[in-house]
């Protein structure tokens, strides 16, 4: 192979303000099959009170990165390059004990199935006052109470008669907002939401995503907001990074991203995606083919089998040569920014009807 | 890959089946029994998944079902293809009544109505191959067609744009979009003329969704097969529908036109739905603002709905009139033809935005008010 593995360009030194900074990330799984390298070479920056939104397809690394950040993986299979700093504290290098006392206090997730992430044996109230009691020291009735002040903020009617229930007697919104009320009780600074809402309705949706927008502007919480779906991105986040195949293809802001796209997997995924005001003359155009196995990606970009763009490059730079990403706005493609500026306005956006 | 095969041509249809609808269910109701007690265990209460469904569908028509879960879309896709019977009202298929035929009158019948399953991993037999999969139909209802089965399935494999070769492969090489293409072609094995796909692409990838949504309306539209479309998915039921019907707790609560619905909506229900949908705004400030509809909690549970209208209990215009009355579903003035709507008080029709959004939920309008404030 004559891949050029170097680091997605040369990332800009973390900020005073940039609180979390992932650097040149490589996770790697080892596997009957062999090693799969589900994240490779990632690099990205989230401030304070922030919104990062991470959009991808499934295999795509979003979810990886974000276990990896919390120490989630599981230590025996998994190999780990790079840096993660909070606060400049690497936590990489934390031993589990470090990372107890970070979990759940200063950083929190939210998983995307309440039911499986809840235990069944426990109260919801208790669930939600353990961390608390555990982090910061709190009584058992003190951190009882605040459970159900958390619960009457994310809007469980009855707090605290509902405190005493179980996961199984909640509905599905309702749990998903008993999981927000047990991220937030040790008031976060980072909270990784993994698809929080794909397992529920629209209506509801709408409620946990407005609920959860409004309590970041409360709390001052930085989020990474991970999802499939470019319509829930646009509502939630403030920057988006674009993965595919374990890498981050485009980043920028959400209205740079949505509105110029500068990537032909982002073009793709618009292109695919109906929406409630597209033409209904033309059909969906699809991205063809299927994602790729990362047992063995694709040389160069990884995104050239499915591009329609490559022969728009001279010679065989998206076989041979990985295109790199930069610090802010950009995107890993071998075309020229003006080109493909041109591209999306002639020939993409018109079909986005 | 499979944009430019020709396709078989679509049967001819009958004169007389031309004049009534292929489809027609009236009064369609069914209960699950709810069991409860000791030592004896008796029917205690009943979930009434589908309270009472009138609609039709035309041949060739692709007609929408869109609900959140529990609304009984899906009940209702298995009770037209009857892999459940109704407990009261019925099914009338080109004239003939099916509602609660046996299995011996159904056999014809089922050869003619079709379903395609949302999860392509568990509707596969895994340890067939994609081969006898797909002639499985055609072996049961005993039809040999030209050149032998094994051609015909060759032949289905390539209109769904799979390789042909992979006749003797197993499901389990395949990936999820190619699952749903093996579906779809098990669908077609015996020239169907209604199709229900009770949510077929929302196990997908975004990029792959696409490439199904267009195979099926490829099929849909040159085929000349009827589909009820059933899905959660608003955007992607508009896309797929001419006609769609807006279901809520066992009823459909709105029905029309495609336009009808997603522009003109009357209901409160299919404002406060559309205005849920997250969107993509491409530019900046292009086209009008959406308005913004948040409601309070979930469904409510389907063993005891609430009186009267069904949506009350979240509706910001439930009056003692909706409690008492159930509203029957009609065309309101102004509405277009075949644009019912099942609502006392209705709504303007247009989705632009109000001058007050309508925040129901009381944990965000206590935020809201708190950072306005």
């Amino acid at each position: 192979m004559t891949t050029v593995t170097k680091a997605e360009g040369a990332p800009a030194p973390a900020g005073p303000d940039g609180f979390l900074s992932v650097r040149d990330l490589q996770v790697t799984f080892s596997t009957e099959d062999g090693p799969v390298k589900a994240v490779d070479g990632l690099s990205f920056d989230l401030h304070r009170g922030k919104t990062l939104g991470i959009v991808g397809e499934s295999g795509s690394g979003k979810s990886v990165t974000n276990l990896t950040i919390l120490g989630l993986h599981d230590p025996v299979y998994t190999t780990i390059d790079g840096e993660i700093l909070l606060e400049g504290k690497e936590l990489i290098t934390a031993t589990e004990k470090e990372m107890e006392k970070l979990r759940g206090n200063r950083m929190a997730m939210i998983f995307q199935d309440p039911l499986t992430a809840l235990s069944p044996f426990y109260t919801i109230g208790r669930q939600i006052a353990e961390p608390y009691m555990k982090h910061t020291g709190a009584s058992k009735r003190a951190a009882w109470e605040r459970a159900v002040e958390m619960l009457a903020k994310v809007g469980i009617p009855n707090p605290k008669e509902r405190a005493r229930d179980y996961p199984h007697q909640f509905s599905g919104g309702m749990r998903q907002r008993a999981m927000i009320a047990m991220a937030l009780v040790c008031d976060p600074d980072l909270l990784i939401a993994d698809e929080p809402t794909t397992a529920l309705d629209v209506t509801v949706q709408a409620q946990i995503l407005d609920l959860l927008k409004d309590l970041q502007r409360e709390f001052g919480t930085a989020i990474v907001f991970i999802t499939h779906d470019l319509g829930v991105i646009a509502d939630m986040a403030d920057d988006i990074m674009v993965m595919y195949a374990g890498r981050a293809v485009e980043r920028g802001t959400v209205d740079e991203v949505l509105s110029a796209p500068l990537h032909p997997y982002t073009w793709g995924l618009l292109n695919s995606m109906p929406r409630l005001d597209s033409d209904l003359g033309t059909p969906l155009s699809p991205i063809p083919g299927t994602p790729p196995s990362l047992l063995t990606p694709p040389t160069g970009c990884r995104f050239h089998p499915r591009c329609s763009f490559r022969d728009r490059v001279e010679g065989d730079r998206c076989v041979t040569e990985r295109p790199l990403l930069g610090p802010d706005r950009s995107s890993a493609c071998h075309l020229s920014t003006e080109r493909k500026r041109t591209i999306f306005i002639e020939e993409i956006r018109p079909r986005l009807g | 890959m499979t944009e430019d095969l020709v396709l078989p041509t679509p049967r001819e249809t009958d004169g007389d089946a031309a004049s009534q609808p292929l489809l027609k269910v009236s009064g369609l109701v069914k209960h699950f029994p709810v069991k409860g007690g000791f030592p004896i265990r008796r029917t205690v209460g009943a979930v009434q998944a589908v309270d009472g469904l009138d609609f039709q569908v035309a041949e060739g028509e692709s007609f929408g079902l869109v609900g959140e879960s529990g609304c009984g879309k899906s009940t209702t896709g298995r009770l037209i293809t009857r892999l459940l019977e109704p407990t009261r009202g019925t099914i009338t298929y080109r004239g003939r009544d099916i509602s609660h035929a046996n299995r011996k009158q159904l056999a014809p019948i089922r050869s003619e109505i079709q379903m395609i399953f949302q999860d392509p991993y568990s509707s596969l037999n895994p340890r067939q191959t994609v081969g006898k999969i797909i002639s499985g139909p055609m072996e049961i209802n005993g039809i040999d067609p030209e050149g032998g089965r094994e051609k015909r399935v060759r032949e289905l494999l390539e209109i769904v744009g799979l390789n042909p070769e992979h006749y003797n492969r197993f499901p389990h090489e395949f990936s999820g979009g190619q699952r749903q293409r093996i579906g779809v072609a098990r669908a077609l094995a015996l020239e169907p003329r209604l199709i229900v796909a009770d949510e077929p692409v929302s196990a997908l990838d975004v990029s792959i969704q696409a490439q199904v949504v267009n195979l099926l309306q490829k099929v849909q539209r040159e085929l000349g097969i009827a589909f009820v479309f059933i899905a959660h998915d608003l955007a992607v039921v508009r896309h797929f529908s001419q006609r769609v019907a807006v279901m809520y707790l066992g009823k459909i609560i709105e029905v029309g036109d495609r336009d009808s619905i997603y522009t003109r909506p009357r209901h409160p229900y299919t404002h406060a739905l559309l205005s849920a949908v997250p969107e993509v705004t491409l530019t900046e400030g292009e086209g009008q603002q959406r308005e913004r509809i948040r409601l309070a909690g979930d469904v409510p549970s389907p063993i005891s709905p609430p009186s009267g209208c069904r949506f009350r209990t979240r509706c910001w215009k439930a009056q003692d009139k909706c409690a008492a009355e159930e509203p029957p579903l009609i065309r309101l003035s102004g509405n277009r033809d075949g644009h019912l709507t099942a609502c006392h008080f209705p709504e303007e029709p247009t989705i632009e935005a109000r001058e007050e959004d309508i925040v129901l939920d009381p944990a965000l309008a206590a935020l809201e008010e708190d950072q306005a404030g």
